[in-house]
């Protein structure tokens, strides 16, 4: 347990002196939100439809395009290599890295979401929705990001390649978030849908780790 | 035959075109599979049998050269 | 013979190419005739569903171009899994010969699946539970054959491939579960769908005909890719050379 801690606290604090790793994906989340009205069209009733599903599918690509650094600089450096010739167990440190890179991106991310759902003129009665759908559906993005960033760490063109592999397997996910604000807005109880989110988190945790471990050891030995 | 003419069944009420169209693009598809494979194989051959051939002449060469 | 040796045995690809070369014929003969066989039947000599009229017949290419685009995913990953646990090198090979057959399929069955829709409902595209499940079925598979490409190590992936192909699988049930429950949330009422339910038995005959010669040319298709594939990395042995000189078989 100390152990993941221990990574996780670093992590973050690198991430924080960098700064770009945990500001960009909130940039891009509110610049592509931004776009939207310009596209579709100042209505407010139309984008009060269409905020629900705007907002989830945007944070989903920010997540999704931060999560391509995740192993990037451990690659890098090699220290990758070493944590897997130490033969420590894998499964805690992968999950302590992606947490981290969690709290970096997908906790600010849903933090600001109702800011944007402001401005896309969201209904007041989904806010929290939002708020909670996100907080919980990004943790199982980052997650099964970090699977394909595993798999494509060792690769020069990761970027695009990752949101090919990932995003099929970010569906689920999507549904069940936008459909928990949808479901709020209309006034109905969107707890059904925040429990099928913590279900897949906590499958997402029990089994992504190992296949990120897999993916993790195929790179570095290529 | 369910039809009564060859032109019915073309036609098939109106229905042709997409009916004849599906298993056109099918026939295409499935075929090139198989033609995909059949050109890899004489593909792989082509170049195995030139690289033999290249071995024996070297053999050849070292032989005549040892003489 | 032990399960061991059995096993040693399958994981040799030698053994393996001459084995699939007796196969071939078997799976070849009865995909040729039952596919075309079953189209000429599905085509010309069962009458019409009486609610979607002649358009019905496009059910003979497209049930079993989806369902053996779905076992095929499920082959693939199997493969994969067994490449990975036991490091059989001939699992490798097969998982990367179905990838593309099975993509193949799947663009047949979304491709037949739309043409279809519109002299049925009238649009090619509906956003309903089953089609857009064999879209992301379609998407999986372009993810692996990217995947594929992407490296240069043949090794690195095959194993990548396997990774992928195993976390599709196992998140598959899901997918399809969620997307049923999102369109039953989303679910029109103006179109009814008229489905296999009321087909008849003298319809059914020529579907399981194309769909046995479907999954016999799936069978035959891997079968090619795998030797191609065999011949490919053994290049360099002894029994490759004689294979192609034909000392041997």
């Amino acid at each position: 347990m100390s152990l993941v801690w221990a990574i996780m606290r670093r992590d973050m604090l690198a991430s924080l002196r960098r700064g770009s790793e945990w500001s960009n994906p909130l940039i891009f989340f509110v610049m592509v939100c931004a776009l939207f009205p310009l596209g579709i069209g100042p209505d407010p009733k139309q984008l009060a439809v269409l905020a629900p599903g705007i907002l989830w599918v945007v944070a989903l690509l920010a997540s999704m395009l931060a999560t391509d650094s995740l192993f990037r600089s451990d690659f890098d450096d090699a220290s990758l290599e070493q944590v897997l010739l130490s033969g420590s167990p894998l499964f805690p440190q992968v999950l302590a890295k992606t947490l981290a890179h969690w709290c970096m991106t997908g906790l600010p991310l849903s933090l600001v979401s109702p800011l944007l759902g402001v401005l896309l003129q969201l209904p007041t009665s989904g806010m929290w929705a939002l708020l909670l759908s996100l907080a919980i559906g990004t943790v199982v993005l980052s997650v099964i990001g970090a699977i394909g960033a595993a798999l494509t760490v060792g690769l020069r063109k990761g970027g695009l390649l990752l949101s090919l592999i990932v995003l099929p397997l970010y569906i689920p996910v999507l549904i069940f978030g936008s459909s928990a604000v949808q479901t709020a807005v209309e006034g109905a109880s969107y707890t059904p849908q925040l429990a099928l989110l913590g279900a897949l988190l906590l499958g997402a945790i029990a089994l992504a780790p190992l296949a990120i471990g897999a993916a993790l050891r195929i790179s570095v030995d290529q | 035959m369910y039809f009564e003419s060859f032109a019915a069944l073309i036609s098939m009420e109106g229905h042709g075109p997409y009916v004849w169209f599906s298993y056109g693009v099918g026939i295409v598809v499935l075929a090139s599979l198989l033609v995909a494979a059949r050109r890899r194989r004489a593909q792989l051959e082509q170049m195995l049998k030139a690289a033999a051939r290249r071995e024996q002449q070297q053999n050849k060469a070292a032989v005549t050269g040892e003489r | 013979m032990s399960f061991w040796t059995y096993f040693h045995k399958w994981g040799s690809p030698r053994w393996f190419y001459q084995f699939s070369g007796r196969l071939m014929p078997w799976l070849a003969i009865p995909a040729v005739v039952l596919l075309l066989g079953g189209f000429a039947w599905g085509l010309a000599f069962v009458p019409p569903d009486f609610k979607q009229g002649n358009s019905f017949r496009i059910i003979y290419l497209h049930v079993p171009a989806s369902a053996v685009a779905m076992g095929a995913y499920m082959l693939m990953a199997t493969a994969g899994a067994i490449h990975l646990i036991w490091r059989m090198k001939l699992a490798a090979m097969v998982m990367k010969s179905v990838a593309p057959v099975g993509a193949a399929l799947t663009f047949l069955a979304l491709l037949t699946g739309a043409v279809w829709g519109k002299p049925t409902w009238g649009t090619y595209w509906v956003w309903d539970a089953r089609i857009t499940s064999v879209l992301i079925l379609f998407f999986l598979y372009l993810g692996i054959l990217a995947l594929q490409q992407a490296f240069e190590n043949q090794e690195a992936a095959a194993k990548a491939c396997a990774v992928l192909a195993i976390v599709g699988a196992v998140n598959i049930p899901i997918i399809y579960w969620s997307v049923e429950w999102w369109y039953s949330l989303h679910q029109p009422a103006s179109i009814k769908f008229v489905g296999e339910s009321t087909i008849h038995s003298s319809m059914l005959r020529p579907l399981i005909a194309t769909l046995t010669g479907m999954y016999c040319f799936l069978g035959w298709m891997v079968l090619l890719n795998t030797r191609n594939e065999i011949l490919y990395r053994e290049r360099n042995t002894r029994w490759v050379k004689d294979v192609l000189t034909g000392a041997g078989s």
